[in-house]
Parts: C-alpha cells; sequence; structure tokens
C-alpha cells in the first residue's frame, strides 16, 4: 500500500518569533526554517510501516514556492521514496492546502494519508479534517498510536479526557500527534544521496481548484507579558494572600 | 451580507452538557444577532434542557441518536451542514472534539475556519493565537459563513435565563465510515484539566509517582484537577493526558499552582493565562517565579502536605 504524507515548511521550533515593527505580520526574514515537527511525526509513522512491509511506497508532498524542495529533500533523507512538489509562489491556507492535496489524492491514490495534526506557525489544526471531508475518507486526528491490518485501521487518538480508539476502513486520512513516535535524525549519507534524487514538480494553477485565501491578515501583536509578583514566606501567608487578596479560594 | 445568526455546536456525554458550551456563548453573544444551539447524541435531550437555560440562548436543537455519540466527526459534520443553511456563524469550542470536527464542517461548506478564537472584535474580525501563542493575529474572515472554534478560557461562562424552547431535528445518521472502539478517560472524580476552576500542576521536582499524592491530597482539599508537567509526564511519573504545556493541554483556570515545576518555555505556554499563578519551588532561581503571582521558595515534601492540612 501507499502512503502520502503532506509536509509543511514552518519557521524552525528553537526559533523566537519576531513581529515587524509596523505590526502588520510576523518577520521571518533570515529566519532558520525546518519542517513543521508534527509532520516530521507523519513521515516517521510512514517510514516505519514501510519497515514494517505494511506500506510499500512512501510518497511526500509539499505545497509551497521553491524552497520547500529543502524540506522535501529532508523527507527524502528521512526515507520517502518519491516527493512531489506543488508550485506556488503564494502562501496557501487550510482549506487551499486541502484542495490541493485532495487533487494529489486523487492522482496519488494512496491507501493512507498522513499529516501532522497542526502546523507550529498558524496552529489552526485544519488541514487533516478538510482533507479527508473534500476526499469523503474517514479521519482520525490526534493519533497516538496506528494499527493496520489489511484494510482495517485501528487508531487512537488523543482526546481532551484521556484516549479513544476509533475503527475504520482505508483508506483513511491520519492527523499525528506528539506521541506517536520520536522522529529519527536524517543520516549524512542519505543526506548526500537525497541531493541528486529528482523532485517531481507541478504548477498550482493546473490543478484547477480555487486556493484564494479566506482570510485577511489585519494585524498582529505580541501578548503582554506576565509580572512576577511576590514571594511569601509560609504555607500560613500563602493561603492568607489566596483567600483575602486574590479571593480565588 | 445577511443578517447575523448564530449556531452554536454543544458537545454533551450522556446528558451532561460540557462547561465550555456557556462560554462558547459568551464568544457567541459578541457576536450581535440570535442565538441557536444544537445538541446530539445520546439523551442529547437531557443536556438540550440545560443548554435551553444559558442566557441568551433562542432555540436548543436537539438531536438524539447515538450515531453522534464520542462526536464522531464524519457523522457530527453531516448533521451540522445539513442545519448550516440559516446561519451566518457555527461555533464550537476548540476542545479535542471541536478542533476535529469544525474544519470538515468548514471544508464541506467550503468555506476556512478560524481556529481558537481568543476574542471577538466583530461579526467578522477576530484575534487568535499563533506560533504558540508567542504571538497574536487579528484576522478578517472573507466568507460568508463563518466557522469557528472558540477557547473557551478566554470567555467567562454566561449566566442563567428562563428555558428557552427546544425543538428536535432529523438525524442524518451513521455515516458507516467510522466506529467508536473504546475510550480510557482519566481523572475519575476529579474535574478535567479543560474545564477546572482551580488546576495544581506536579513537575520533576516530586521525584516520583507516589510523591504526586502529595499533589493529588491538596487537588481534593480544592476540589482541583491534577496536572503536570511535560518532565513529570516523561519520567513516568503521571499519564501524558494530565500534561499542560504547548504539545500538552493549554488552560488558564483562575488558580494554578505549579509545584516542583521549573518553567520551561513549554509549560509556561500551556498556562500562563491562568488568572493567579502559585509557584512552589525548592530552587529560588526557577524560571516559574518570573510569571508567579504568590511563589513560595519551600520544600514540596513539607508545603504540600502543610497545605493540604490548613486548606
Amino acid at each position: 500500500m501507499k502512503v502520502l504524507v503532506a509536509i509543511k515548511r514552518v519557521i524552525d521550533h528553537n526559533v523566537r518569533v519576531r513581529i515587524r515593527e509596523d505590526h502588520s505580520d510576523v518577520d521571518l526574514t533570515h529566519a532558520k526554517m525546518a519542517m513543521n515537527p508534527f509532520c516530521e511525526i507523519a513521515l516517521e509513522e510512514a517510514v516505519r510501516l514501510k519497515e514494517q512491509g505494511i506500506a510499500d511506497e512512501v510518497v511526500a508532498v509539499s505545497i509551497g514556492d521553491k524552497s520547500v524542495q529543502e524540506q522535501l529533500r529532508t523527507a527524502m533523507a528521512l526515507g520517502a521514496d518519491r516527493v512531489l512538489h506543488v508550485n506556488s509562489d503564494t502562501a496557501v491556507d487550510s482549506l487551499g492546502a486541502a484542495r490541493v492535496l485532495a487533487e494529489v489524492v486523487k492522482r496519488e491514490n494512496p491507501a493512507l494519508v498522513l499529516l501532522g495534526k497542526q502546523s507550529i506557525d498558524s496552529d489552526s489544526s485544519q488541514t487533516g479534517p478538510m482533507l479527508a471531508a473534500l476526499t469523503q475518507l474517514p479521519q482520525a486526528t490526534f493519533a497516538s498510536k496506528i494499527t493496520i491490518d489489511g484494510d482495517r485501521l485501528e487508531v487512537t487518538r488523543e482526546i481532551d479526557g484521556g484516549l479513544e480508539t476509533l475503527a475504520m476502513s482505508l483508506p483513511a486520512v491520519v492527523t499525528t500527534d506528539l506521541r506517536l513516535n520520536e522522529p529519527r535524525y536524517a543520516k549524512l549519507p542519505a543526506i548526500m544521496k537525497a541531493k541528486k534524487r529528482p523532485i517531481e514538480s507541478l504548477e498550482i494553477d493546473t490543478l484547477g481548484v480555487d486556493v484564494t485565501p479566506r482570510q485577511a491578515l489585519i494585524r498582529v501583536d505580541v501578548p503582554r507579558e506576565r509580572q512576577a509578583g511576590v514571594r511569601v514566606d509560609s504555607v500560613d501567608e500563602l493561603i492568607d494572600r489566596l483567600k483575602n487578596e486574590a479571593k480565588v479560594i | 451580507m445577511s443578517d447575523t445568526r448564530i449556531l452554536v455546536i454543544a458537545e454533551q456525554e450522556k446528558g451532561h452538557l460540557s462547561s465550555a458550551t456557556a462560554r462558547v456563548m459568551d464568544a457567541a453573544s459578541r457576536l450581535g444577532g440570535p442565538i441557536d444551539v444544537l445538541v446530539a447524541g445520546s439523551q442529547a435531550s437531557e443536556a438540550a434542557q440545560k443548554a435551553a437555560r444559558l442566557t441568551g440562548v433562542s432555540v436548543v436543537t436537539s438531536v438524539e441518536d447515538s450515531a453522534f455519540d464520542h462526536m464522531l466527526a464524519e457523522n457530527m459534520g453531516s448533521l451540522i451542514v445539513s442545519l448550516a443553511e440559516p446561519y451566518t456563524h457555527l461555533l464550537c469550542a476548540s476542545t479535542t472534539s471541536g478542533r476535529n470536527v469544525m474544519p470538515r464542517v468548514a471544508a464541506l461548506l467550503g468555506v476556512g475556519q478560524i481556529s481558537d478564537v481568543i476574542a471577538v472584535e466583530s461579526a467578522d474580525t477576530f484575534v487568535r493565537p499563533i506560533y504558540a501563542g508567542s504571538v497574536l493575529a487579528t484576522v478578517r474572515s472573507l466568507d460568508d459563513k463563518k466557522v469557528m472554534t472558540i477557547r473557551p478560557t478566554a470567555f467567562e461562562p454566561v449566566g442563567e435565563q428562563s428555558a428557552a424552547s427546544v425543538s428536535s431535528a432529523t438525524s442524518t445518521g451513521d455515516q458507516g465510515l467510522v466506529t467508536f472502539v473504546d475510550e480510557q478517560l482519566a481523572g475519575g472524580e476529579r474535574p478535567e484539566l479543560g474545564g477546572a476552576r482551580v488546576i495544581i500542576s506536579g513537575g520533576r521536582g516530586l521525584g516520583s509517582a507516589e510523591n504526586f499524592r502529595l499533589i493529588e491530597g491538596v487537588a481534593d482539599r480544592l476540589g482541583a484537577a491534577v496536572g503536570a508537567s511535560r518532565a513529570a509526564v516523561d519520567a513516568g511519573y503521571v499519564p501524558n493526558d494530565l500534561q499542560v504545556g504547548q504539545t500538552g493541554k493549554m488552560v488558564a483556570p483562575e488558580l494554578y499552582i505549579a509545584a516542583g515545576i521549573s518553567g520551561a518555555v513549554q509549560h509556561l505556554a500551556g498556562m500562563k493565562d491562568s488568572k493567579v499563578i502559585v509557584a512552589i519551588n525548592s530552587d529560588e532561581e526557577a524560571p516559574i517565579f518570573q510569571v508567579a503571582d504568590y511563589g513560595l521558595v519551600a520544600d514540596l515534601f513539607q508545603a504540600l502536605p502543610e497545605l493540604e492540612r490548613k486548606l
């Protein structure tokens, strides 16, 4: 079976995000970029499925300008058999990405589509369920465990009160949570080899989908920093202040 | 643009209405326009009675069908879409259920979604955190129909009114795509992290799973939920669904007590919006003190039992 993994290029999670002086947007100039951590987990799961003999091909896809090819090369170094670059000079939002991915699903016909549960830039957590809706496939978001038996898929999901397990038939769309696995690092020989491998590329406007953004960014702000309060000397003083000053107990 | 009309999708389980609903109602009431509530699943009519008493509710629609238990996205999505026509805004809490169901609804309707709204500026302009809350984005929706998830802790619960009317709607049934197998819910008697008024969290400073009993003792005195730092989870002291932080639960209770938690950025991201923060730590240099309203430098193994005794 074929597994399709969607990859997003985002700011490296260790980098502190700045905003532009005019508050028009965040400032990503010269920021170190990387594969979205949740996408790394999705890719790792796909590669493990292949190593277990459950998957026979792992295809990674990314949408964006030429720079996303960097993350697609990383994907190859980590074990993707093929990569697909959907070239777009303008950023696409979640619905746009889901529509593009739905076209890719039509062409590639994967048994399983794996995506990160959210990207660490927009934090929207939308593309996976949107893709499932557009392809009329079952969905399992926030996966912490995936079990495949023939065409039956069982996914344990991280929900607010604990864990929930759902069963569905393949093909399906699954989004990955943090605890699904711990992604490996790419090895140097694999990185070198990936540099020479081909990247399939197609222009976003050949897909015939509407990717007009659905929201306008008005401004960005940095939230107010919390200030340190007072030190209390004893448990008695703490209880007294919580009761009589903060009035929270 | 058509007149504003809002549908709030409420979560319920076995007739219990989610406490987030009253907070989503607060967000909805800031949009201007009549607000209806949808409640679905087994025993939905019980939860519908509760929803009808939330201030600002016009009509509650109840759909009693087990197909909607556990908020299965495929089934809930079809139901919401079947009812969506008259509404300009569809709102749900940004719980794991809301984040699972609403993007499916948005895509079926061919519109975008505004996720995790923390402030309503107008009927089409909203504030939402991005980059793990380190930046706040103000965005304007360009869609006629606005599908939104609301961060419950950013809003106050609305009060009570005399009951609004409850009607029922036709079930769209089971779409046959997914079956629920089972669930393992933590907690038991204690309130859930997401909706708790008071939370006490333990960190690596507790040293062992057994010592987490000290946290639980205080929690029971306060009727608080129990949380943990990622370090405590990684060390195996508590299950991972108790984790508060950027990669765990985002919480904002009235009182948050961090015991033996150093205050890594990843933890602060998940609790810094709490109204009052208390830090108890033996290390007076711990970064957690920089965000705490009240800091107590003390040995946990003395301070926590004393706290439990004196509360």
